[in-house]
């Protein structure tokens, strides 16, 4: 005869105690030792759950790697190399990549060593990017954020005005703010920020409006909470997600601006230099000194090429879809 | 149609007035004239300069003055070029500017395009790998840098072609400078394509022309494509814009002597009329430009009237 099925018999069939939580526990990340009774979820925070998928994306880990390396060298290198950035070698005019002197890169046509030049101009470059993007960063998020926040009439404003900035040819605007203000790094930093933070301020005026009505802002108001708290402690910090995903397009783009003035002439000025005021010496150079143009040409391409390996990463990590 | 294109260009009317107005303060607001770089005049004679061209008088006299003028086609002398009116230097340079980029933007559909379509249909192979590599470099490095390196390896080392100089147009001077240009919107053109592509080819219309048995040339040929090219040419606005600014950099490097190359000249030389009358154009051809691509996008979309 087939074994007995009793109703309910305190235990499994083949004499085993039933599980502690029933047929179905609630069941965890993390496998449990056999016996706890423990089964709280490990919550993921969003920036360790970023880094987790992050760190799978070996094109991105290793952009990350190359530009960490690049940006240590810029700031370390000038100091363990002997030569200043102006200082000109009277021996080496235009010499290419040699051992004897220290010239590991070559001199440029004033005698000043490349290298040294290379890595302060990356300094400069670099510091634009970060600075600049900040600013846009800044000015995006709070006029999005308010704009979002407020809605209605003043909202509508806000955004035409918006609409109109992005059908200014910008770029030539720049050029003027530089003719007209002279070279100043400030003014620099100011006014590719100002160029810049027109997509931040659409992306965080849509995801406050989505934001807007969930509970917990409405939680908040119930809570006798300003408004300015409001925005600043609860709107703008659920908004991150698509923000970082978007400075990692404008960082490229700040590098991108400043190399083009530069090599116009229009950046940074004298003694300081740059990665497009460097490129746009060994275009004139070319045909006699071809390394003046290869070494910063490779520096910036290099540090472009990383920004965007690594910016794609990162929106691959951070896109809500795919989690 | 008709009033959709009444509409934009009204719309368009505030932007360029804002253009012209930031464009003509900010020049006027600068430290230092456009007579700074020359020998030291005597007083009377400085006067006598600045009553002839308009610039003693107070700046919103000089404003509507400069507005009047705009209306009637005239951007006023250049006051660099001492023979020239703004005007006759936008004119020769813009035949040669508008050869130059139009040629970049049909080499860019034309290489772009099948580029995009390629990596699409062979997805995650090696054609598809080394397209989107290749637009990750177009995409990521300036194309002021890679104009000169051409330039280096095609005109120096290998002599193929000559570095730089515009020669009347001679077609090997045209060469480098509309590639270098043009390698920027490829990649962006053939990113599009691919993506527009592999959308369309997982669409449920696809799927039934392959049901019915058509070969995969003719889905592909016949049917995807015009669904496909509906993104990129909403794309061909900005791409233009993007050519435009672009052609301000190629210049300077090839000796082109167009209008971007006017441009940065005058920004250097603070040529205030040669900037100004520069910037609007170039404001009044993205406009155009913007313009004429939406309405050729409402054309080929039957989806999309813009009638009210």
């Amino acid at each position: 005869m087939t074994s007995d099925t009793k109703p309910y018999s305190g235990e499994q069939s083949d004499g085993a105690p039933l599980p502690a939580g029933g047929p179905n526990p609630p069941r965890s990340p993390e496998p449990e030792a056999p016996g706890t009774k423990e089964s709280a979820p490990v919550g993921e925070s969003l920036a360790k759950d970023a880094w987790r998928r992050l760190s799978q994306n070996r094109a991105a880990m290793a952009s990350l790697g190359l530009l960490i390396a690049i940006i240590l060298v810029c700031i370390v290198g000038p100091w363990l190399l002997p030569w200043g950035l102006a200082e000109v070698d009277w021996n080496a005019f235009g010499t290419g990549p040699t051992l004897e002197n220290a010239h590991f890169l070559g001199t440029d046509a004033n005698g000043r060593d490349l290298l040294t030049r290379v890595l302060y101009g990356g300094r400069v470059s670099l510091s634009v990017a970060l600075v600049a993007s900040f600013v846009s960063l800044v000015i995006g998020v709070l006029y999005g954020a308010v704009s979002g926040y407020l809605g209605g009439r003043v909202d509508n404003y806000m955004m035409r005005f918006v609409d109109i900035m992005y059908s200014l040819p910008f770029m030539f605007l720049v050029i003027l703010l530089m003719v007209v203000f002279g070279r100043n790094i400030f003014l620099i930093y100011a006014a590719i920020g100002a160029v810049e933070w027109l997509d931040m301020a659409r992306i965080v005026r849509g995801q406050t409006l989505a934001l807007k009505r969930r509970e917990f802002i409405e939680a908040a108001h119930a809570l006798g909470v300003r408004d300015t708290k409001v925005v600043t402690r609860h709107l703008i910090p659920n908004a991150i997600g698509p923000v970082i995903i978007y400075v990692t397009l404008t960082v490229p783009k700040v590098i991108l601006l400043e190399s083009f003035l530069s090599f116009l002439g229009l950046g940074v000025q004298e003694p300081l230099t740059s990665w497009g005021v460097l490129i746009s010496e060994g275009v004139d150079m070319m045909q006699s000194a071809p390394w003046m143009l290869l070494v910063p040409s490779i520096f910036l391409a290099a540090t472009l090429f990383c920004l965007n390996f690594l910016g794609d990463g990162l929106r691959d990590a951070l896109d809500p879809r795919t989690r | 149609m008709l009033i959709y294109t009444l509409k934009r260009l009204l719309q368009a009317i505030p932007t360029l007035l804002i253009v012209i107005t930031i464009s003509f303060f900010l020049m006027r607001v600068a430290p230092g004239g456009p007579f700074d770089g020359e020998r030291q005049l005597p007083p009377e004679i400085e006067a006598n300069l600045m009553a002839a061209y308009h610039l003693d008088e107070p700046l919103p006299m000089q404003y509507l003055r400069y507005m009047g003028n705009l209306l009637q086609g005239d951007f006023g002398p250049s006051f660099k070029y001492k023979d020239f009116s703004v005007t006759e230097l936008i004119a020769q340079g813009f035949p040669v500017s508008l050869e130059i980029g139009g040629l970049a933007i049909l080499l860019a559909l034309i290489v772009g395009l099948p580029l995009g379509i390629a990596a699409a249909i062979k997805r995650n192979s090696t054609v598809d790998y080394v397209v989107m590599g290749t637009a990750l470099t177009g995409i990521a490095v300036p194309n002021f840098v890679i104009a000169p390196i051409f330039a280096l390896v095609f005109g120096v080392l290998l002599g193929w072609l000559p570095a730089g100089g515009w020669n009347g147009g001679a077609l090997p001077n045209l060469v480098l400078p509309v590639v270098a240009l043009s390698i920027q919107q490829i990649a962006y053109i053939a990113r599009m394509m691919r993506a527009s592509m592999i959308e369309v080819l997982g669409s449920h219309f696809i799927r039934t022309a392959r049901a019915k048995g058509l070969n995969e040339g003719e889905v592909i040929w016949r049917h995807a494509i015009r669904p496909a090219l509906l993104p990129v040419m909403s794309y061909l606005g900005p791409a233009i814009a993007g050519i435009i600014t672009g052609s301000v950099v190629i210049e300077q490097i090839f000796g082109i002597p167009g209008i971007g190359r006017y441009f940065v000249q005058g920004a250097l030389n603070r040529d205030y009329t040669l900037v100004m009358g520069t910037v609007v154009f170039y404001g009044v051809l993205i406009v155009l430009m913007n313009l004429i691509v939406d309405l050729l996008y409402s054309a080929l979309d039957p989806q999309i009237r813009y009638d009210d």
